[in-house]
């Protein structure tokens, strides 16, 4: 008998699969799954990346060489809808979310760990199928917004596909989003206040609460776009006496608040990687939470400044205008709040503190940017131009992107247990930022002076400054070079980190690296003071790194 | 001798404002203005634009200046300072952004209107719509001709029809069917637009004009051109395959020359033949 019994797992182990094939199961374990995230979501990346590349070798020339006409918008809706679906929302929610938010709240999982591994799995098939549409019947062919009539007009096949992956990723989305509200709000360790978590739990809060409102909208939307397709019903079809621009509101009462989705999990990890690297406390914790629940609220009510040449009404476009604009009060709260935590720190310019850098600068620009176009006469100037194209890449790819790659250079040591290799990351950091710089900040005089954006053809006068801006596009590609080679060999080579090789505070450094399957052997710590770190001016002693008690510099002058 | 830091502060501040309002008065990064309300639009864009480098310049500097001077050096492994918050400074970098954003909104909206974009649309002869109208509700984008309708000349209708993938302008009052607009120097013009397959959108860059074309939503857009030139018309919204090959050319002349090339490509026979003539 009990060599019959002799194969049943260890009592400590688990029935699922373990070493590297766990991450190609059906995992339940919330890092499992934040891994899955981030591999799956960076293979997007790079087929996002070769489209990208494909549309900046056609725009070499101002003729129409390269790719079929067909092809270059199969290919430009393509990569709008890889880059936004499968790579940055899986990414900065996903990824990251899972790994982390779980330790954030001192649990041992997500709240509903087999959802969680559903949601993760909707998207490898939706995304094959996004891909595989191109090689079946043809890819979508109307961009990522899928604007009808344009969308009921073009190849079925392609757009019918589309909207299916799209409404899977959305899913997919959805059940994200209410897993980490309640991991957030319920499985907080007892004597964990709301006010002590880390930001980026208040980032995901906001952020989960964008999906669950706007995500149904927009699924409802493909649905009846499908309808229209499919069934030659007449919602957004004018020539059944449907109305094209209702399509637009809803389409953007979504995808305004995604640009949230994919921006407010960014902040969140800039909250957490800006404080550690310049050994200091965040500055204004409240304020910041306030200023994301802002940001929520507010990016709910400003859709309509995607439409401002759509004939919509005077008072409308008044009304988006200055809710827009406004959005710049508590995203400027922010930054002044970064600015202020690196202000008298001691900070340690590596790879992720200068790609949290990068992301302060480029984000800037893409703000004020944005402020510009949220006033309805100069929009109506540069919308859909080039100017547009170059300031969502600025928030997206210069905000986003960079967050990213900050947050994989100061969490690896976590996941894996060995330091990336910091000259490598160094000259990441300077070719991305200059191809980056380089590809898009020509975009934006190229938009102010004339050309429209998803062409394929244009007017010669453009033809030096879009190579050059495609030359920016080859440094950002050759940029994955150094980053992929760091990744793969120092999970193997790197030297040895430690458990907190930054000597911080935020409870997932608080366990082994990498930490063990169910985050902490015994109890979880209680983290009340994510951020306390520094010494008070007047304090000799180093090793005395309690920052705490501190609201303003006034209390301390008058204890001098 | 030190200077104090406050002065420091000051004088960097100072030279940071007319950096940025030198930057917004020289530096010209639009084309050429050709319309009435171009003048307009660019007086906007050199605000928001001193705006802008000011914000830029500043953070960027602050940014980099920080990164030097709180470097962690070599063997150092201490903390900064423990300095959580200041609740004097936030309400500040709360209360100034508020007031510039509010500035520039309020600053944009009376811009807007001198742009005539926030002309009501219906109350005005002019918009009689040819094609038929939904409802005969026309839907409007900038429209100074409305605003000044009462002291200046009545506007020259042209009607524009948006198609994969080429503007045709039609000339109702001279019988002329062209794929390219000839307009004249210092007349209003009201373009009555409507586009017959999918979304179309009419942009001229030197007019800072762009204005949807929609179809089910017959559009007025109406400006004034004041520099004789060719400019181009160019389709902004994705329209098909072809959407970068769907261009064409405004044509401002003088008045006299303009009528002159009414009269070349006007039929023959009465307006109400209408041959459709290549200019």
């Amino acid at each position: 008998m009990t060599l019959t019994l002799s194969p049943v797992p260890h009592p400590t182990g688990s029935l699922q699969p373990q070493g590297w094939l766990r991450y190609l199961s059906f995992s339940t374990d919330h890092k499992v799954i934040g891994l899955q995230y981030l591999v799956c979501g960076f293979l997007f990346y790079l087929v996002g990346g070769a489209l990208a590349g494909a549309i900046r070798t056609e725009l070499l020339t101002p003729i129409s060489d390269f790719l079929p006409r067909e092809t270059y918008n199969e290919v430009l809706t393509l990569h709008g809808t890889v880059m936004i679906f499968l790579w940055i929302v899986p990414v900065v929610n996903g990824a990251f979310g899972n790994y982390l938010i779980p330790f954030y709240v001192g649990a041992r999982d997500m709240a509903f760990p087999r959802l969680n591994a559903v949601a993760f799995w909707l998207i490898p098939p939706a995304g094959l199928l996004l891909i595989s549409s191109y090689f079946i019947a043809g890819a979508a062919q109307s961009g990522w917004t899928a604007y009808p009539p344009l969308s009921i007009t073009t190849p079925a096949t392609g757009q019918i596909i589309w909207i299916l992956s799209v409404l899977l990723l959305g899913g997919s989305s959805i059940f994200g989003g209410i897993n980490f509200i309640a991991t957030i709000l319920k499985l907080r360790r007892p004597g964990l206040k709301l006010m002590q978590l880390p930001m980026y739990c208040w980032a995901m809060l906001g952020t989960s609460i964008l999906v669950v409102l706007s995500t149904p909208v927009l699924a409802g939307t493909l649905v009846l776009l499908s309808f229209d397709i499919i069934a030659h019903t007449g919602f957004f079809n004018p020539a059944l006496g449907g109305n094209a621009v209702v399509y637009q509101h809803l389409f953007w009462f979504y995808s305004h608040p995604a640009v949230y989705i994919m921006v407010l999990p960014a902040f969140g990890l800039v909250s957490e990687i800006l404080p550690v690297h310049a050994r200091k406390p965040l500055f204004g914790y409240t304020t910041m939470v306030y200023s994301i629940m802002a940001i929520v609220f507010l990016g709910l009510i400003v859709w309509a400044h995607h439409m401002f040449t759509s004939g919509t009404p005077p008072w409308m476009r008044l009304f988006f205008t200055i809710a827009t604009s406004f959005i710049a009060v508590p995203t400027g709260i922010k930054f002044f709040n970064w600015l202020a935590t690196l202000w008298g720190g001691k900070i340690a310019l590596n790879s992720a503190m200068l790609f949290s850098c990068g992301f302060i600068i480029n984000f800037v620009f893409g703000g004020i940017t944005g402020v510009a176009l949220a006033q309805v006469p100069f929009d109506i100037h540069v919308h859909d131009t080039y100017f547009v194209v170059g300031h969502f890449h600025y928030i997206v790819y210069g905000g986003t992107v960079f967050v990213i790659f900050a947050s994989i250079y100061h969490w690896y040591p976590k996941v894996t247990g060995r330091l990336l290799n910091e000259p490598l990351g160094q000259l990441h950091f300077l070719l991305t930022f200059i191809g980056f710089n380089l590809c898009f900040a020509p975009q934006h005089w190229m938009g102010l002076n004339g050309m429209p954006r998803r062409v394929a053809e244009y007017d010669p006068q453009f033809a030096l400054i879009n190579q050059v801006s495609s030359v920016g596009a080859l440094l950002m590609a050759i940029s994955t070079l150094p980053f992929l080679v760091n990744v793969v060999l120092s999970a193997f080579r790197g030297a040895a980190a430690g458990d907190n090789p930054w000597n911080a505070l935020t409870p997932e450094w608080l366990t082994s690296s990498p930490p063990p399957v169910e985050n902490w052997k015994g109890e979880a710590p209680l983290v009340q003071e994510p951020y306390g770190y520094g010494v008070h001016p007047g304090e000799l002693s180093l090793s005395a790194s309690s920052g705490r008690d501190i609201w303003t510099m006034g209390d301390l002058d008058s204890r001098r | 001798m030190r200077i104090p830091a406050a002065i420091l502060t000051l004088l960097t501040g100072m030279a940071l404002v007319l950096t940025g309002l030198w930057v917004g008065q020289t530096i010209n990064l639009l084309p050429e203005d050709a319309s009435l309300n171009a003048p307009v639009y660019d007086e906007l864009f050199q605000v928001l634009f001193s705006i802008g480098t000011i914000l830029l310049i500043g953070i960027v500097g602050l940014i980099v200046y920080s990164l030097v001077r709180f470097r962690r050096r070599v063997g150092d492994s201490g903390d900064g300072i423990a300095l959580e918050g200041n609740l004097p400074l936030e309400i500040l970098w709360t209360a100034i952004p508020a007031v510039v954003v509010l500035f520039v909104g309020i600053y944009s909206y009376d811009i807007y209107d001198r742009m005539g974009g926030m002309t009501p649309l219906n109350d005005h002869s002019m918009h009689a719509m040819h094609g038929e109208a939904p409802e005969g509700r026309t839907w409007g984008g900038i429209s100074p001709v409305a605003l000044e309708a009462e002291t200046q000349e009545p506007p020259l209708p042209i009607d524009v029809t948006a198609m994969q993938f080429a503007f045709i302008f039609h000339y109702p009052d001279a019988g002329i069917t062209s794929g390219e607009l000839h307009v004249p120097l210092g007349q209003p013009i009201a373009l009555h637009m409507q586009a017959n397959d999918v979304i179309h959108a009419f942009w001229v860059p030197q007019f800072r004009l762009k204005q949807d074309v929609i179809p089910g939503q017959p559009t007025l857009l109406s400006f004034t051109p004041t520099r004789v030139g060719r400019y181009p018309i160019v389709c902004a919204e994705l329209c098909g395959p072809y959407h970068g090959g769907m261009r064409s050319t405004v044509i401002v002349d003088e008045p006299d020359t303009f009528a002159s090339w009414v009269a070349q490509n006007s039929p023959a026979a009465p307006p109400a033949a209408t041959t459709a003539v290549q200019s």
